[in-house]
């Protein structure tokens, strides 16, 4: 009996967790009038106009966003992954001077806010020519290609503590180099918190916000959700369902993500803050 | 609770020159985050507390920036009324948001620590808003939500309540805003679940033993076993807390409105220094943020001392 009313609860819980995702889908295919009158999950014509009138709403169309979108996040991915891969094997796994101090400064550097850092940052990018310049996405992706995501660092360097030791030891004894131990020991190894990085790298760029905001700014080559801030403006009652729309199209992304890979996402979590 | 890993001495003959060869291989791969650190993270920063003591818009080059002093700082803590305003916004967030959070996710938590079918589903589910929360996607459905006919308001009226235009309403507004940050509780909760894994079923039993009831329990066991899971959770959505932007800047438009009400102070640190292009004022803003963001987290972890409790048999 208790059971039940536990079971009870939770879904009762969820539905209210799950209904504005509902009414997020439900709303992107009504018609405007719809949209207006009909304020209930379920359409009662589907209209999926919202979808092609969204698409083209502005100068440039929705594809274009979601391509560049998809580009930041898979260099982002690619440029995390390496570089946050080759930091934390010189941090969790080799012996060399100031390692306890560069360790101890990289975990000061997973509490510094990003916010703090933009100003120098843009005026550095703009000096370089790079914000605004031939490709306009250099300020978004140079520091993922350089282990600043301190995060991910941290993340993959508990996995590898869980490597056994011996495995390095019997590859020196074989005459292995550390660059050797490297590419044959550790990095396959290391490939689940190289996937968990991977992930987790892509959904927070695909979500992320105020970077791109402040990195770009022809209409050309905004991202989705810069893009998407465009709809804010133009609050008609017309522009609410492709608004809807396009902002479904937005998530579905990470969405499926979430699908494929839900148990490793909350698994995730677990091995970067603390063990258990 | 953060160590960094051991490292055994080489015991092989042959150990200078192996130990030097290491050395070297250790700050080659470590040269991409040297790099970053350096370029990235270290002189941005030292750029940002010179930019602080000066008057700098970015259509001028760095080296023409009028020095200032402390004006900046001045300005901020004695004249400028917006700084306070988004001040007593963010703290008003961090304050409401983050023990509502915290809370929810713990009670879910509970309520799933139980070995039932479907519970990886569920777990699932929750989690979910988490990872969707945060996007620009998200805010605009929330605030649509939360508009004067938008379906909070229609349910408000199947029980004849007529709702406000909450996100139009300065008392309201970041009232919606914390409403999203509570939303996304299955981060959290996760990390809940994973350490009441952890407390051991004899504590119960010898409890239940003894008569204890499930408040008892609840109190004198279940509370202080989680309290590290607490803490890191604390910690971690207290700084999330202060940093966020996203959804201020969805609602008011980029503005921080209505009246100021969802002026965070990330929102507003983007107003003068993007905006209004006064980096000089924005970067003191920034520094008295990264202050405030260490002071805090140096009580939480000096506070956390008093009523974190780490078991002795486990390995910290």
């Amino acid at each position: 009996m208790r059971t039940y009313g536990r079971l009870l609860a939770l879904i009762l819980i969820l539905a209210v967790v799950l209904y504005p995702l509902v009414w997020m889908v439900g709303t992107s295919v009504k018609s405007p009038s719809e949209i207006v009158n009909n304020i209930g999950l379920i359409p009662r014509d589907f209209t999926p106009g919202n979808f092609t009138s969204g698409w083209t709403k502005f100068d440039v169309s929705f594809g274009r966003f979601f391509l560049n979108s998809a580009m930041v996040s898979l260099f982002t991915v690619a440029g995390n992954t390496i570089s946050c891969l080759l930091a934390a094997y010189a941090l969790g796994r080799l012996r060399f001077r100031l390692r306890g101090v560069w360790f101890a400064v990289m975990i000061g550097t997973l509490l510094l806010p990003g916010h703090v850092l933009i100003i120098p940052q843009y005026i550095l990018f703009r000096t370089l020519g790079w914000v605004g310049g031939d490709w306009p996405y250099l300020p978004l992706l140079v520091p993922a290609f350089l282990a600043t995501e301190a995060f991910f660092v941290f993340l993959i360097v508990q996995f590898m503590r869980g490597i056994p030791r011996e495995l390095d030891e019997a590859a020196v004894i074989d005459g292995a180099s550390p660059y050797g131990i490297f590419r044959h020991v550790i990095l396959p190894l290391s490939r689940p918190a190289l996937v968990t990085t991977a992930i987790f790298s892509f959904i927070w760029t695909w979500n992320d916000f105020f970077r791109q905001l402040v990195f770009l700014s022809e209409l050309r080559d905004y991202t989705a959700p810069v893009a998407l801030t465009l709809f804010i403006d133009s609050t008609s009652e017309s522009a609410v369902g492709p608004m809807f729309a396009m902002s479904l199209l937005s998530l579905i992304p990470v969405f499926l993500f979430f699908v494929a890979f839900q148990r490793l996402l909350v698994e995730g979590i677990n091995t970067s803050g603390l063990k258990g | 609770m953060i160590r960094e890993p051991a490292v055994p001495a080489p015991t092989k003959p042959g150990r200078r020159v192996r130990r030097r060869r290491e050395n070297l291989a250790g700050y080659v791969f470590l040269s991409p985050w040297l790099l970053g650190l350096l370029g990235i993270t270290a002189i941005p920063m030292l750029i940002s507390l010179y930019l602080s003591f000066t008057d700098y818009s970015p259509l001028i080059s760095l080296g023409d920036a009028e020095w200032v002093g402390l004006d900046n700082y001045r300005r901020m803590f004695t004249a400028d009324q917006s700084y306070w305003h988004a001040v007593t916004v963010t703290i008003t967030f961090a304050l409401v948001a983050v023990p509502l959070k915290l809370a929810s996710a713990l009670g879910v938590a509970l309520l799933l620590n139980r070995t039932m079918r479907g519970i990886s589903l569920f777990r699932g589910l929750f989690y979910l808003p988490s990872l969707l929360g945060g996007s620009v996607a998200l805010a605009i459905v929330w605030v649509s939500m939360f508009n004067r006919d938008g379906a909070f308001n229609s349910f408000l009226a199947l029980f004849g309540i007529e709702g406000l235009p909450w996100v139009n309403d300065p008392d309201w507004a970041l009232y919606t805003l914390i409403l999203l940050a509570v939303w996304q509780f299955g981060a959290p909760m996760v990390i809940f679940l994973a350490g009441l894994k952890q407390v051991p079923v004899e504590l119960y039993e010898a409890s239940a033993v003894d008569g204890a009831g499930p408040w008892r329990k609840f109190f004198h066991i279940t509370l202080p076993m989680l309290s590290p899971v607490i803490f890191f959770n604390l910690v971690l959505e207290t700084i999330n807390g202060f940093q966020g932007f996203t959804s201020a800047f969805v609602l008011s438009n980029g503005t921080g409105g209505p009246v100021d009400s969802t002026l965070m102070y990330t929102l507003n640190l983007y107003i003068k220094g993007f905006v209004e292009l006064d980096m000089g004022y924005a970067s003191a803003m920034a520094w008295v943020f990264l202050l405030v963001i260490g002071a805090i987290t140096v009580v939480l972890f000096t506070t956390g001392r008093f009523w974190v409790h780490y078991s002795d048999n486990e390995e910290r």
